[in-house]
């Protein structure tokens, strides 16, 4: 069991949207962070890099910002084996480099752009990842 | 430098609300997945909070000509619901149900000091590369007169 926590999740969906939106006003640009990490695959010799690696080390470094400001770290269960973390993961970057993005850059900047090819990537994976979590769990697991 | 000082300010704020939704907690990630089960609805609100500020605070900052520290706001122009769209998106979905962890949720948990995050981002990178190269064969295939 994981506690219900309304309030935080909402309070953190807020700045995840603050941080989506001054990435826009600042930079001009979307944030996937599906496309931000592929976007660090190719060559670091342009602009481009460097604000994706600035972007990323920030997010890296956002534990311990958090645990400066409040004096906790912060928690997280891994519930599933090594090898669902293996194949998972790989599923995940092949996945969201074909279908152009992941949570963050369909989920959210997607379906606040009102883009109907975002609506159907976030339906798709959201029924797929249940579908998934619905068969290890009740079907095979358990 | 201003750019690179903005944008590893703004990743800071990303991940603070990542980790402050739950969002980079596997256990909680699988628990919204879980509705016949040990179901946590936490992350709807992650969605409700995230959205309603994007879809607001998008509308304004296109009011301007251009973003603070740029000449054109970069959007993505395709619009075809294609098969590299719904199928990479099912896949998606299948790794982040096995895993528990999206790209955006597992960033900020690279900075907690733990072997499991770190194994996760080596796959997603190796299925990105993968996936790379898979994709320019499927290109080469697809249009080879283009050369």
């Amino acid at each position: 069991m994981t506690d219900f926590t309304p309030f935080l999740s909402f309070l953190g969906g807020t700045l995840i949207g603050l941080a989506v939106v001054s990435l826009m006003l600042v930079h001009g640009r979307i944030a996937g962070i599906s496309g931000i990490l592929g976007g660090l695959l190719s060559k670091p010799n342009s602009d481009e890099w460097a604000w994706r690696a600035a972007f990323v080390a920030g997010m890296i470094v956002s534990p311990i910002v958090l645990h400066a400001a409040t004096g906790s770290l912060t928690k997280i269960t891994i519930p599933v084996s090594y090898p669902a973390l293996l194949v998972g993961g790989f599923l995940v970057g092949i996945g969201v480099s074909f279908g152009s993005g992941c949570t963050s850059g369909h989920g959210v900047c997607g379906l606040s752009r009102f883009s109907a090819r975002s609506m159907v990537a976030t339906g798709t994976f959201m029924i797929t990842a249940m579908a998934t979590v619905f068969a290890t769990r009740h079907i095979f697991g358990g | 430098m201003t750019k690179i000082i903005s944008a590893f300010a703004i990743g800071v704020v990303f991940g603070t609300g990542i980790l402050i939704a739950g969002m980079a907690d596997p256990a909680k990630v699988l628990n919204f997945f879980d509705i016949a089960g040990t179901w946590d609805p936490s992350l709807a609100f992650v969605m409700g909070g995230a959205l309603l500020v994007t879809a607001i605070g998008y509308r304004l900052v296109w009011v301007q000509k251009a973003p603070l520290l740029g000449t054109a706001f970069q959007l993505p122009t395709a619009s075809d619901l294609d098969t590299r769209l719904i199928g990479g998106s099912a896949v998606f979905g299948i790794g982040w149900g096995l895993s528990g962890f999206c790209p955006g949720g597992l960033v900020p948990a690279l900075g907690l000091g733990m072997v499991e995050p770190l194994v996760t981002a080596s796959a997603i990178l190796a299925g990105m590369v993968v996936a790379k190269s898979a994709k320019s064969a499927l290109d080469r295939g697809r249009a080879p007169a283009a050369t």
